[in-house]
């Protein structure tokens, strides 16, 4: 599903090489979790397969079903079935949640040959997901994100990644700011939109999140590639030795 | 030694050009209102309230060509119940207009009052006193204007009435000049659409009597090279309400005047504009609200949507008189500048004699937010469309002022439409 070969990345400002050589592939249908110290560059991977400004691609690819999601612009990506769930959601002032959603699903729908979602059915799937996410009517109407919580944007984020039905899902560091119930309930919506058909990168510092969205894999990264690669046992290592064993071992 | 050439003054020039109508009651006003204007001049780009906006194209003889343009857009507010007055290159179109009888208001032309007249101590009144800064086009108004209606509203007007001003002479220069009455605690919603001519200078006094509410929507037309000076002159009564929302599209020049005069304790005096303007748009806000009585609301809430050079101007002022306590007042002028070529002109003003007040304002310019952009296309919205979003975003705050949500919808609408047609 998700193909990165060779993936080499610098700041277009500055002449700092981030990601140095990373090759991972995500299969339809599994987890894979990324964990890895301060400044690896697992925020900048996220960043760059969602086609965020300010990274330049110095070499390397990456694919999603085969297409190249390098030369796509961001919503391009995203129709394509990519998705990220921001670290941290931005706030819009003066766009309504609901608006937003059903202008991105209708937006995807179309650039897919799809039919639009009506007004109707579109309200009726909404209530139904943010039911599940504990979102409720006064959160819809509310502008994107503003005055939201820590654990409400999160969730909110949950919900749109519900909404758009994306093929591939990115989470970055998406129990950042979350309380143990509050992460919970994010992680259940997440295991919700678990299904063959579906990956996911799970971007993460720490195990606890990975106890309940239970990984397939799990990757290290470090200094601006993956450094060690295994099972979700690698996440529960670095729970209690810390980065410090694992990159010893590797350098 | 031939005596040197008389020097030109652009006053007596632009006068030679005009003759002022002979109407009986009005008369008086206007040969006041001509002292008053040759006394302080037509503006020159030196004085210091045109700092911002060159004042030529709308001093100068002869009005500047305007092309007529055409879109698909149909008439604003054209599902709404509404009585149409119809002016067509600032000239009153009966056939076009309808009856000019509505239940709690009386509405008479300037051009045909009778010679004894309702009007005759509020014509040029307000506008004669709202002068603390020169605005001798205001002057230039009162004495000359061709046209216009008085309407005096005595209880509640039955439904909206809607100034429809239609541009189609390339070279029209229109002066139009209304007065409206408002009677302790009537009501009344005044809507104001379309172009109205190449040059439009135009003057609205709106006398509100305590405990009235005045209500008015403005939105000024789309074609490209039109220019316009348009007054507005308010008093406000003892709890009355003055709402006012302009929104502009396109023009090669307009400046927006509106004074307001709050005279009685407890009033609501809101103002406010959007506009987006593209390439060779010049707009300009002109704002000053005087408190002179206790407890009173005034809002002032402009915001700007530029690109490709648009200029837009913001002058503001709060004028707190000594005894206004409890005044609250609030201004806010916002631009987005959608290019590096388009700028944002601001000058706020407060000015405050009473001690327990509570005033502020503010002013900014920005650009669109770009993680917010880059939030909406990860989602799958297009960039323009999600250019759109925001853009709209930014002018809600101004838009929101319009309390009807029909009316409001509506303009909203027209933005959309203007968005859409000015994207990339």
């Amino acid at each position: 599903m998700l193909n990165i070969k060779d993936l080499h990345v610098q700041l277009e400002e500055e002449d700092k090489q981030i990601l140095k050589g990373v090759d991972l592939t995500v299969e339809a249908g599994k987890v894979h979790a990324i964990m890895g110290p301060n400044g690896s560059g697992k925020s900048t991977l996220s960043y760059v397969l969602s086609g965020r400004d300010g990274y330049e691609v110095t070499s390397g690819q990456a694919t999603l079903d085969g297409e190249d999601l390098l030369e796509m612009e961001p919503e391009e990506r995203a129709a394509a079935g990519l998705f990220l769930a921001f670290q941290y959601p931005v706030e819009i002032p003066g766009v309504g949640n609901m608006t937003f959603l059903r202008t991105a699903v209708n937006a995807q729908r179309k650039a897919r040959g799809e039919d639009e979602m009506s007004a109707a059915d579109f309200l009726k799937v909404i209530r139904e997901r943010a039911k599940a996410l504990k979102i409720d009517a006064d959160m819809l109407k509310r502008p994107v994100n503003v005055g939201f919580s820590g654990g409400e944007k999160k969730r909110n984020e949950i919900l749109q990644m519900a909404m758009l039905e994306p093929k591939m899902c990115i989470l970055d560091e998406t129990d950042s700011g979350l309380d143990v119930d509050a992460m919970k309930l994010v992680a259940q919506g997440v295991n919700a939109l678990r299904n063959e058909g579906r990956g996911f990168l799970v971007i993460t510092h720490y195990q606890r999140l990975l106890d309940h969205i239970k990984p397939d894999v799990v990757h290290i990264m470090a200094d601006g590639k993956i450094v060690k690669t295994g099972g979700p046992e690698l996440a529960l290592e670095v729970e209690n030795n810390g980065y410090a064993d694992i990159l010893a071992e590797v350098a | 030694m031939a005596e040197p050439a008389p020097k030109s003054n652009p006053t007596e020039d632009r006068l030679d050009t005009l003759a002022m109508p002979q109407n009986g009651w009005a008369d008086a006003t206007r040969k006041a209102a001509l002292a008053r204007l040759r006394e302080m001049g037509l503006p020159g780009r030196r004085d210091e309230y045109w700092k911002f906006t060159r004042p030529d194209s709308l001093v100068q003889s002869t009005a500047p060509v305007a092309a007529l343009f055409h879109n698909e857009e149909g008439p604003l507010f054209g599902d709404l119940d509404r009585l149409k007055i119809v002016f067509v290159d600032g000239v009153f179109d009966a056939d076009q207009s309808d009856d000019l009888t509505l239940s709690g208001v009386r509405i008479d032309r300037l051009a045909e009052s009778a010679d004894i007249h309702w009007a005759s101590d509020l014509y040029g009144a307000l506008e004669g006193n709202g002068h603390y800064v020169p605005r001798p086009l205001a002057a230039l108004n009162t004495a000359y204007a061709t046209d216009g209606v008085l309407i005096h509203v005595t209880d509640r007007a039955e439904k909206p009435i809607n100034f429809i001003y239609l541009h189609e002479n390339e070279t029209s220069d229109a002066i139009l000049h209304h007065v409206i009455k408002l009677d302790p605690g009537a009501e009344v919603t005044l809507l104001e659409t379309g172009p109205a001519a190449a040059r439009f200078n135009k003057v609205m006094e709106v006398d509100v009597a305590d405990g009235a509410t005045f209500h008015h929507v403005r939105a000024q037309g789309r074609d490209h090279e039109r220019r316009a000076a348009t007054h507005i002159f308010t008093r406000l009564g003892a709890e009355s309400v003055f709402k006012s929302f302009t929104l502009t599209v396109n023009g090669r020049l307009t400046r927006n005047e509106c004074v307001i005069d709050i005279t009685g304790d407890d009033a609501v005096a809101h103002v406010a504009g959007a506009c987006v303007g593209d390439g060779d748009f010049h707009h300009d806000d002109t704002v000053f609200v005087t408190h002179d009585a206790l407890r009173c609301e005034s809002r002032q809430v402009f915001k700007k949507v530029l690109r490709n050079g648009a200029v837009g101007v913001f002058q503001g002022k709060i004028l707190v008189k000594e005894g206004a306590q409890k005044t609250d007042g609030y201004q806010i002028s916002q631009s987005l500048l959608l290019d590096d070529d388009s700028q944002f002109l601001a000058k706020p003003e407060l000015e405050i004699y009473a001690d327990d007040v509570a005033c502020s304002h503010g002013s900014t310019s920005g650009a669109i937010d770009e993680d917010a952009l880059f939030y909406l296309r990860s989602r799958g919205v297009p960039a323009e469309i999600a250019t759109d979003l925001l853009t709209l975003a930014f002018l809600a705050e101004a838009v929101e002022e319009i309390e009807d949500e029909v009316l409001r919808d509506a303009l909203v609408e027209r933005l959309q439409g203007w968005l859409e047609r000015h994207r990339g």
